[in-house]
């Protein structure tokens, strides 16, 4: 048993007051979860204290929530970890992760006047507890990028379910069905099985860079649920799908590549990977990327595997108009998108973004001396080229076994 | 005041399954549930679900099992219908876009399950549970004129009309606190069990035994309430579940003397038997000394190889990794019995029907009696399933055939008058219902377990009894409207007291063993006394008892080894 302080960002709706933090000490195994300190508090101190929760086994996906910042489930985190981790924030920048952590204004714009108010701290009826120098309150959060209702709870119906909704999701298949199962690759449900294991806690939308800035932005939970259709060879409309979620203006090229996401998820889903899954089929069906993103990302990898790194006056061609080592076969597509891109490259210059400017120069850019490295790390990347997906894959260090176990498909009577 | 022709409460796998087939009927429907559907508990089952599909294979075979694995309480008929309807529900949730997994020809493939003579068990990793609610919640998006969902609302009672018919439900929307009287013509009960009465428990947070409570106080028979299974696999303390597809792959038992107990328990099925044999042998090992400090066996997974670990049981790696601190493929993990399930529930027909006309039940709230005295593994979504769609489309026909009754507006204001009661408590003025909650557990995990005796189980009622007083006074500090989740507990409270009394009611009366209910006082299956269900009535002094015969079709009852 370890004393703990956990320090929530409450909110009760019928109070008339703002958002407040609120500590709680509790006294449990390390080993158990920052849910199991929350349910103490609420169970010994205050009842009141909301939070959504069912399994305690990150099975369910009720209790998404931030702790120290970071997007995920109260039932999968141990709150020994979670105390390292706030002690390791405090550390690192001298404030805890409370300070650290903004206000999120956009849904509850109170709060940031609440927090500003009372300082950082206002302590409610009954907190007993008081932080020591050494020990870092854990801070626990509601879910970003949606409405808070109560304490931890957070309306996901608005934003999540909405946009789960926005992705037709369910099953389209050609005409009727077969008289027996639909055959189908084992690799194609071993795929999708890792869609299929989002348990849409929320934690990857809540994480979710890009929806901060566009919260029209579909987001990791509904596209990673969107490529379980796509990948779905079941599914007939797997064209009409790739079509609506690439020419959204918020769909599938609105990923930043951030990997919040892929942080976030309690269950390995991997969201941005689906995201990139979609993408790609995209391409392959054809339908044009208006970011150019892929052609860029091919640039990117082009460039450094020649050069051991970037150069920059090489980045901008390529990405419109492929060809390396400045020969360009520029469309008129790729003409605009320059002439276009000239005004950011002034104002990079003006703002001293962009320094070393004859390395602007196509081709000035020095090589990498030690170009053996940079080959093996693209040998590696190149043999290891499978997804990551641990139903197919395993894990690192896992030894190779081809054979299924025994049990595996007995069909005796 | 809102009025749906059929009216589902609970929206697990029974839950939803009831509500489609319903639609497919062309009526309208409501589903309520006091979670976000997938929220609900049938997202735990993780190993599988059992159909006798593969060529060679037999319902028959499959109905044996499941006979034998009750201990010959099932009855028959209901065995025989699930049994038989089993592969077409499998085929049906295939085309409706559940991942299961393929063998080498693309074909559904199958692992073997404890109880079973054939590998039958169909599953999705190890997230079968999830995978298949997750694909039935899709329909309810895809079908939502037919169907309105009302997530996150929360049943307090039944409505009945002045012939005793069953016509609507209290609810309580939790998002505001608004109550309503919704009128149905029929209503499906499918809220889950009543787990969270013993503590650990494998269950969920939600599994209080609403809809178990809901129908006895309306009138309904429960009955095989002394049946609850222990399942012999869970994290020591926390009650975590580690699947029984983690032992159907290969996975050994082992004391902490390092030998293989299960020979001198089940010399052929071994790790295998069915799910009472197993949690007995290893809580004997336990008592005998031969376990380890922390009262637990281990289970020893590294003999599976580690690629079909990582494929088929990854969420076990999960859980032994977050939960536990353990790398399943390098060391054994720590376990022992736990409770898991409620065999027993609203005595139902094989059309989901109570004893309350127009009440319906189906799931782990049900008893038709498919599992008996202990349940096979991978035949909880089974059961959902097909008693689900069974009652879904029985509710769907006696709505089209009669008129809506209104319900008396008095039982909404009963139930108002209630909660503004357990609102106005002065703090201090009895217990928290979170102490009531734990030593109802311990008590129940305590004396009514894997092995139980007279004078166990009769202080428990005396401790259940008590605490029902207690109940009565007990305080709570949210006296608000929105998400007041301290108002529900106290509510949920009172049903697992309710679930509590009828279960050590039950047990104390059944002087034998058989299935789970292992009486030390009577060591032994009494076929010629007790191959009866006990069935429960609720009267003001305590639940009624009286008795069913258990149907046999052409199973006789016969020694049970494995």
């Amino acid at each position: 048993m370890a004393e703990y302080t956990i320090k929530v960002r409450r909110f009760q709706p019928e109070s008339g007051e703002g958002p407040y933090w609120e500590e709680f000490n509790v006294d449990l195994d390390p080993s158990l979860s920052v849910l199991d300190g929350l349910l103490q508090a609420k169970d010994k101190e205050d009842g009141s204290l909301a939070v959504r929760c069912s399994c305690r086994a990150a099975i369910c996906g009720s209790c998404g929530m931030k702790i120290n910042g970071q997007s995920g489930l109260g039932c999968k985190t141990q709150i020994g970890e979670a105390q390292e981790q706030a002690n390791k924030m405090k550390g690192a920048t001298g404030v805890t992760a409370a300070e650290a952590s903004s206000p999120i204004g956009a849904q509850a714009p109170e709060a940031q006047d609440a927090v500003r108010a009372t300082g950082q701290v206002e302590a409610g009826p009954g907190t007993t507890a008081v932080t020591t120098a050494t020990e870092a309150p854990i801070v626990i959060e509601p879910m970003g990028n949606m409405p808070v209702i109560k304490d931890l709870i957070t309306d996901m119906e608005s934003t999540h379910w909405t946009k789960i909704r926005r992705v037709t999701p369910w099953l389209l298949p050609h005409g009727e069905p077969p008289e027996r199962e639909y055959i189908v690759e084992p690799e194609s449900m071993i795929d999708i099985t890792q869609s299929m294991a989002c348990i849409q806690c929320g934690a990857c939308v809540s994480s979710c860079l890009s929806m901060e800035a566009d919260p029209d932005f579909i987001g990791p939970a509904a596209l990673a649920k969107a490529y379980r259709f796509v990948g779905d060879p079941r599914d007939a409309e797997t064209a009409e799908r790739l079509h609506d979620l690439a020419e959204d203006p918020h769909g599938i090229y609105d990923c930043t590549h951030c990997f919040s996401c892929i942080d976030a998820c309690p269950k390995g889903v991997a969201p941005m990977d689906q995201i990139m899954r979609l993408r790609r089929r995209a391409g392959e069906e054809g339908i044009e990327d208006p970011n150019s993103g892929h052609d860029h990302e091919i640039a990117f990898v082009k460039i450094i595997e020649k050069k051991g790194t970037l150069d920059e006056s090489l980045l901008l061609q390529e990405s419109f108009a492929p060809g390396f080592k400045g020969k360009l076969k520029p469309n008129r597509r790729a003409i605009r998108e320059m002439i276009g891109s000239i005004p950011t490259a002034i104002r990079g210059i003006k703002t001293g973004k962009m320094r070393s400017l004859h390395k602007l120069i196509p081709g000035v850019h020095p090589k990498l001396p030690d170009q053996d490295d940079v080959k093996a790390i693209y040998r590696h990347a190149e043999e290891h080229n499978e997804e990551l997906n641990l139903y197919i894959r395993g894990e690192e260090g896992d030894d190779a076994q081809p054979d299924g176990a025994a049990a595996e498909e007995v069909t005796n009577g | 005041m809102p009025s749906h022709d059929v009216l589902v409460i609970g929206a697990g796998l029974a839950g939803q399954r009831a509500a489609l087939a319903a639609a497919e009927e062309g009526v309208s429907v409501g589903i309520i549930s006091k979670v976000h559907p997938v929220r609900s508990h049938s997202n735990a089952a993780q190993g599988g679900i059992n159909a006798a599909l593969n060529p060679g294979d037999s319902w028959e075979s499959h109905a044996f099992d499941t006979i034998k694995g009750s201990d010959y309480l099932g009855d028959q008929d209901a065995v025989e219908i699930m049994t038989r309807e089993a592969p077409e529900e499998i085929l049906h949730l295939e085309h409706l876009g559940v991942t299961f997994h393929r063998n080498e020809e693309g074909k559904l493939g199958t692992r073997a399950f404890g109880g079973a003579s054939a590998a039958r068990t169909y599953y999705v990793a190890d997230i079968t549970g999830q995978a298949i609610m997750h694909v039935l919640y899709e329909q309810l998006m895809k079908y939502s004129e037919q169907i309105a969902r009302y997530e996150e609302w929360f049943c307090s009672s039944l409505a009945l009309d002045e012939n005793g018919e069953c016509c609507g439900v209290v609810t309580r929307n939790v998002a505001d606190g608004q109550m309503e009287l919704f009128t149905a013509k029929s209503v499906i009960l499918c809220n889950g069990g009543n787990g969270q009465v013993w503590r650990p428990t494998t269950n969920a947070l939600i599994c209080t035994g609403d809809g178990i409570a809901m129908a006895y106080r309306a009138g309904a028979k429960l009955m095989d309430m002394e049946m609850i299974q222990y399942h012999p696999t869970t994290l020591a303390g926390k009650g975590f579940l580690i699947t029984e597809g983690a032992r159907g792959e290969g996975a050994h038992l082992l004391n902490a003397n390092g030998e293989r107990f299960m020979e001198k328990y089940a010399p052929n099925k071994m790790e295998l038997a069915s799910r009472d044999v197993v949690s007995r042998a290893e809580q004997t090992e336990i008592n005998e000394g031969r376990g380890f400090p922390d009262g637990t066996v281990a289970l020893d997974i590294t003999v599976v190889p580690k690629k079909r670990v990582h494929e088929a049981l990854r969420e076990i790696v999960l859980v032994g990794r977050d939960f536990a601190g353990v790398d399943i493929t390098r060391e054994p993990i720590h376990i022992k019995p736990g409770n898991h399930y409620t065999m027993g529930g609203v005595k139902t027909d094989v059309d989901g029907r109570t004893d309350i006309p127009g009440l319906y039940s189906a799931g782990e709230t049900a008893c038709v009696s498919v599992h008996g005295g202990n349940r096979l593994g991978a035949n909880s979504l089974l059961d959902t399933l097909i008693f689900g769609k069974r009652s879904g489309r029985d509710a769907a026909a006696r709505a089209k055939r009669i008129d809506y009754s209104r319900p008396s507006k008095q039982v909404l204001e009963d139930e108002e008058n209630l909660i503004a009661d357990i609102v106005g408590r002065e703090k201090g003025s009895g217990r928290r219902i979170s102490e009531i909650k734990l030593e109802l557990g311990q008590t129940m995990d305590g004396k009514v377990a894997v092995f139980r005796d007279e004078a166990g189980i009769q202080e428990a009622l005396e401790i259940v009894r008590r605490l029902k007083v207690e109940a009565k006074t007990a305080y709570i500090d949210d006296h608000g409207s929105v998400f007041n989740q301290d108002l529900i507990a106290a509510i949920e409270l009172g049903y697992m007291l309710d679930n509590a009394e009828c279960t050590c009611v039950a047990a104390l009366e059944r002087k034998e063993s058989r299935g789970a209910q292992y009486r030390t006082d009577y060591p032994e299956r009494n076929d010629e006394e007790w191959l009866k269900h006990i069935d429960l009535e609720r009267t003001d002094d305590g639940p009624e008892l009286s008795y069913s015969e258990v149907t046999i079709t052409q199973w006789e009852p016969q020694e049970r080894t494995y």
